[in-house]
């Protein structure tokens, strides 16, 4: 068994003018969880292509399962399986013909690709609607039957390309105790993601990426320390108690910045600092005291722009689609 | 960890090449595009009318007209259609094949550790299997409106594999286009630009002498004219001369052009 399922060092990839992926570094242990973290256009989907023998790096080596994806691209498929941003199935098939025949594609006997696709099927939710064509299905469905192609061989090293977006919250949760099921199987999982939260939840380690490199990378508890304050917001009954309670939470170190009096249109809400234990129970408390009725409490977790303003000193904002360029190398670049 | 070190096992298994996997890959795939086509009917359907429509036309409009010597018209036309049919049929599998290209279960087949070429090998097949069931219909057809074919069942045999093989080589031409274009749509007109004028240049719908002298040499020397020239000499009994072997020789020849850039061409775009 290789040391690391997955190793890649100083990837590089060039779409024309855009440098997409520029000397990515990225491991990942057996039985872990990875998270590839960063906006739109960061080189995510680029990267997984490489890492999965859809593209060729232009620099830079990576392994997979101790496989060279660039000299034994064979090897390497027979250990990984893939589920990209796209949908990838045959809509004219129906569910079950589309996991055999992707399971006999992947060298799996007749008997053994019917009785994996039918666990699946179960697996999934999706026994029912088994024999009926892909092209029925919903959306949440498809994205079941997708993930569960990708599974189909059981592979030791499985990658997600964004397993989540588009996804309503409940399909969303299923896709999360999918992946956490299948780290517990020992087998190595990377996917990427926009969001913090489902990296926080899913991830033993994140590396967060932007233009092409890794900016930052470890647990999800190591990141969230660099990124700094948290902050609770307190909605106030009473505009009118809003003076007092600022000076109340003053007093008592917790307030957050300099409050601005609220206009009349607007809720009252107090912002107050959170990077101390028990930061909430003891502005309830200091309020409780001076009288003031708190009526709503909302903690503001460290969003993706939070972690970016404080790794890159720039929000994460809307960049240009840089992987809008892996999709044209499909069909140009030779 | 047992689970991992069992599916480390099965991968490493998976890896190996076996010598009949690029078979089965190919014949997988082949079942997947047949039944893409028995569920979506219409294609076919629309297949088989454009050229049964084209019988009509000219057995019936321009016919009429054409003096092809001692053979009545229908039996002279019924070969050329036969041909037609099948080098038209690389049309279909050009936009098929670029459809596969842009959707993203080619992504899919690409990370699987099958063979490369079994998606394009299947394709070439499972239009032959569709190219099979087109002339019988056909064959019908031309029946049904004076086509008399009087050869030997041998040599009707010989003109019916004759076209299969037809068919599967210029498949493959359909399958380099799709590869070489960059849309669907450009595909869909691409595969199907490049076969009338071949066929009207030829020795299909009207007997070459009646062309000028350059066309004529141009016409003797393209492919179709030895095809048709063969599958309607051996349809009809007559004298094919060096037709069939100079049919033959077109096809060896295109196979050996257009497979190996096309199977480059396709590893190229995976990569």
């Amino acid at each position: 068994m290789s040391e690391h399922a997955i190793r890649a060092e100083g990837l590089c990839k060039q779409f024309g003018e855009v440098q997409a992926v520029r000397g990515l570094d990225l491991r990942a242990g057996w039985g872990a969880v990875l998270a590839v973290l960063g906006p739109n256009g960061a080189g995510k989907t680029t990267t997984v292509r490489m890492l999965t023998t859809l593209l060729r790096p232009d620099a830079g080596t990576a392994e997979v399962a101790g496989y060279d994806v660039v000299r034994e691209p064979r090897q390497v498929r027979a250990h990984i399986g893939l589920t990209g941003q796209d949908v990838a199935l045959d809509e004219n098939l129906t569910g079950r013909e589309n996991l055999v025949m992707l399971g006999r594609l992947s060298r799996l006997s007749r008997v053994a690709a019917a009785r994996r696709a039918g666990e699946l099927l179960e697996a999934f939710d999706l026994a029912g609607a088994a024999d009926r064509r892909a092209k029925t299905y919903s959306g949440g469905m498809r994205r079941r039957l997708d993930l569960a192609s990708s599974l189909i061989a059981s592979p030791p090293v499985l990658f997600l390309d964004e397993p989540t977006t588009g996804l309503d919250p409940r399909s969303r949760r299923g896709v999360w105790d999918l992946v956490k099921g299948l780290a517990q199987d020992g087998i190595c999982l990377l996917l990427t993601t926009q969001y913090l939260e489902e990296a926080d939840r899913l991830a033993d380690r994140i590396a967060v990426i932007d233009h092409g490199t890794v900016i930052a990378d470890g647990t999800a508890d190591e990141l969230k320390q660099q990124v700094g304050v948290r902050r609770l917001e307190l909605r106030l009954a009473e505009p009118a108690d809003f003076p007092r309670a600022a000076e109340v939470l003053r007093d008592a170190g917790l307030l957050a910045e300099v409050p601005k009096p609220p206009d009349a249109s607007e809720p009252p809400v107090i912002g107050v600092s959170a990077d101390r234990p028990r930061a909430l129970p003891e502005a309830v408390r200091v309020l409780e005291d001076a009288e003031v009725l708190v009526v709503d409490a909302t903690v503001l977790r460290p969003s993706l722009d939070d972690v970016f303003l404080t790794l890159t000193g720039n929000p994460a904002d809307q960049r240009p689609d840089m992987d809008g360029p892996d999709r044209d190398s499909r069909e140009g670049t030779r | 960890m047992s689970t991992l070190a069992a599916a480390l096992d099965s991968a490493r298994a998976r890896a190996k090449r076996h010598p009949t996997g690029a078979l089965t890959d190919a014949l997988v795939l082949t079942a997947r595009l047949l039944r893409q086509v028995l569920r979506v009917p219409e294609q076919i359907v629309f297949t088989i009318v454009q050229p049964v429509l084209f019988v009509l036309l000219f057995r019936f409009v321009l016919g009429g007209a054409i003096d092809v010597g001692a053979v009545d018209y229908a039996s002279f036309l019924m070969p050329a259609v036969f041909v037609q049919t099948v080098a038209l049929g690389s049309a279909l599998t050009c936009s098929g094949v670029a459809e596969d290209l842009h959707r993203g279960i080619v992504d899919r087949f690409r990370t699987l550790p099958m063979s490369h070429s079994a998606l394009l090998v299947a394709r070439t097949l499972a239009d032959t299997v569709r190219n099979a069931f087109t002339l019988l219909v056909l064959a019908l057809v031309g029946i049904a409106i004076g086509f008399r074919p009087h050869g030997s069942w041998p040599a009707w045999a010989l003109a019916a594999l004759l076209l299969l093989f037809v068919g599967y080589v210029f498949s493959w031409i359909g399958v380099l286009i799709a590869l070489l274009v960059r849309s669907v749509e450009a595909a869909q007109s691409a595969g199907m630009t490049w076969v009338f004028p071949l066929i009207f240049l030829s020795s299909a719908f009207v007997p070459t002498r009646t062309m000028p002298g350059w066309l004529q040499a141009f016409s003797a020397h393209q492919p179709l004219t030895a095809i048709i020239d063969a599958v309607r000499a051996l349809l009809l009994g007559l004298p094919a001369g060096s037709a069939t072997s100079r049919a033959l020789a077109w096809c060896a020849g295109i196979l050996l052009a257009v497979v190996p850039p096309a199977v480059v061409r396709y590893r190229h775009r995976s990569s």
